[in-house]
């Protein structure tokens, strides 16, 4: 039996086929205006090549920011409990999830089933968010894709006082400005940003093992980051934006199965 | 505190002696110069240089055409976010008592004191000898600052005097939930997306509704007492006075120069500085 997740994310969208629990195909997707067009289009990306229509997917669970906008999912699940079910599902010993995504991060703890037992959120401020990156990849002019990298060269780290995006970028454009080297600009809003991420996850509890997920967590620098400031090495799925809508083809299968019994 | 010696001089004996206030902001630094008690003149400048020569060339700037030199000034106190980066100052002094003491020269009746400026937020609790009992403030974030106008401002292609006209104009308020001026501005660009568009003034009006809830946050947070005073460049903002009003359900009084409160009252501050050392 076929199943899928679909993830609409502010910035991104995801789709996952599984069949017995098994991944079978995903796909990522930018979020369009529209996002019940970017929902068929995802949806048909992770199709493609698999020989499988729509129709012979039993059961869609919808989550993320746009889940209630996907027409033919049967449900939606929010996209924290799908976050934890499908870090879950990768590494059954995660107790403790980073989820950084586009417009919002989030601080997550599950137990031994993948249930959320406690999560705290920031979607207040593009601080630690993909926002925040995008922003100041903008302002240096360095593709979104490489400042991780380039954060990793740095010698010597710039200590930066905010997480604002708009003080970051002002600030980021005069030190580029007067000659400082992006990696070093890079490597210290990369730190603000990682103790940023500390500070949400002492709000809940800190517990082995720890995995970060979402588009950021593709981000080498800001993982690295992350690990120094944490202390804890975080064990990463080799998709790990994939793993909310992964964690909705989870709740699918389970939806399909209570639907036959 | 180093000092060039020209500075501390006074004029030649008997003649009049200046005291100055320097106020060095995020974005423009304001001079203004005192004669006895009276204000001589006052000046502002917008400019990237170093704090140094941004404070020396605001200072020049009040000095011209009133016959005075430097040499003429008994003391100089800086405030602001860079004060400490002048050495010309003899004494620094902190923003909100600067703020205090130039209020209650202005308008001796306030008691709450709302600074808004380029890049921070200030409550103020003024008490009636003209100083800071209490104070709040944001410098970390740029939502209920004069950045969140100004990336609007950016965003809707309008300078920031027609914002204010524009949401006076507004016959309903877009509603802008976000605080953070990142988010802000997806949801002000979803507005003018809309189908049919939501009017350009309403979704201004919104703008400095959402900028109210923000100041008016923090200046709740130290309790409302009256009389309430608006400073800071944004107080020029007819429609953002008009938002933080509605907001907190009391008239605002604005001085006729809300940028140069912090500056005026670093001026007052030098008048006591050199009084006492005399």
């Amino acid at each position: 039996m076929f199943v899928a997740g679909i993830d609409i994310g502010s910035r991104g969208s995801k789709a996952v086929i599984m069949e017995d629990s098994q991944l079978v195909s995903f796909s990522i997707c930018e979020t369009g205006p529209e996002s019940t067009k970017s929902a068929q289009s995802t949806i048909d990306q992770a199709l493609e090549g698999t020989g499988l229509t729509l129709e012979d997917v039993e059961y869609v669970v919808a989550t993320g920011y746009g889940r209630i906008l996907v027409p033919f999912a049967k449900a939606n699940v929010s996209e924290i409990s799908c976050h934890a079910r499908g870090a879950h599902w990768y590494f059954p010993s995660v107790r403790t999830i980073l989820d950084m995504g586009g417009q919002d991060c989030k601080a997550i703890n599950c137990d031994e089933k993948g249930r959320v037992t406690n999560f705290i959120m920031n979607d207040k401020c593009a601080g630690g968010t993909g926002r925040f990156l995008e922003v100041i990849a903008d302002v240096l002019q360095v593709p979104l894709d490489e400042i991780g990298h380039l954060s990793l060269q740095s010698t010597q780290s710039v200590a930066f006082s905010t997480v604002c995006a708009v003080f970051a970028k002002s600030e980021a454009l005069a030190l580029a400005r007067s000659g400082v080297p992006k990696s070093d600009i890079l490597a210290g809003l990369h730190d603000a940003i990682a103790v940023r991420c500390l500070n949400l996850l002492r709000r809940v509890v800190l517990d082995k093992d720890f995995t970060v997920t979402g588009g950021i967590s593709k981000n080498a620098g800001m993982v690295d980051k992350i690990r120094k400031k944490v202390g804890l090495e975080p064990v990463l799925a080799p998709d790990p934006q994939i793993i909310g809508a992964l964690g909705a083809a989870l709740y699918a299968q389970e939806k399909a199965q209570g639907q036959m019994n | 505190m180093p000092s060039s010696p020209a500075a501390l001089r006074p004029g030649p004996a008997g003649l009049a002696v200046l005291y100055a206030g320097l106020d060095m902001g995020n974005l423009t630094t304001k001079a203004v110069i005192l004669k006895d008690e009276q204000i001589l003149s006052q000046a502002m400048v917008n400019s990237v240089e170093d704090g140094e020569s941004r404070a020396r060339t605001a200072l020049d700037m009040a000095l011209e055409g009133t016959g005075f030199g430097t040499g003429d000034i008994a003391c100089i106190v800086a405030t602001g976010a860079g004060r400490k980066a002048i050495s010309l100052a003899q004494k620094q002094r902190a923003p909100s008592s600067c703020l205090a003491r130039g209020i209650s020269r202005l308008l001796p009746s306030v008691r709450t004191l709302i600074d808004v400026g380029a890049e921070t937020c200030t409550v103020v609790r003024v008490n009636d000898r003209g100083v800071a009992d209490d104070s709040i403030g944001n410098e970390r974030c740029a939502s209920g600052t004069g950045v969140f106008l100004e990336t609007m401002a950016k965003l809707m292609q309008m300078p920031l005097e027609e914002m204010a006209r524009a949401s006076m104009l507004a016959e309903d308020k877009a509603e802008i939930t976000n605080m953070c001026a990142v988010f802000a501005e997806q949801e002000v660009i979803s507005h003018v997306h809309r189908d049919p568009p939501t009017p350009k003034n309403d979704i201004i009006a919104g703008i400095h509704a959402s900028m109210a809830t923000q100041v008016g946050g923090l200046a709740k947070r130290m309790g409302i007492k009256t009389d309430v005073a608006l400073t800071g460049g944004v107080a020029r903002n007819a429609g953002f006075v008009s938002a933080l009003q509605e907001n907190l359900g009391v008239v605002l009084m604005v001085p006729d120069r809300p940028e140069f409160v912090a500056a005026l009252g670093a001026a007052c501050a030098a008048r006591d500085e050199a009084c006492r050392s005399a």
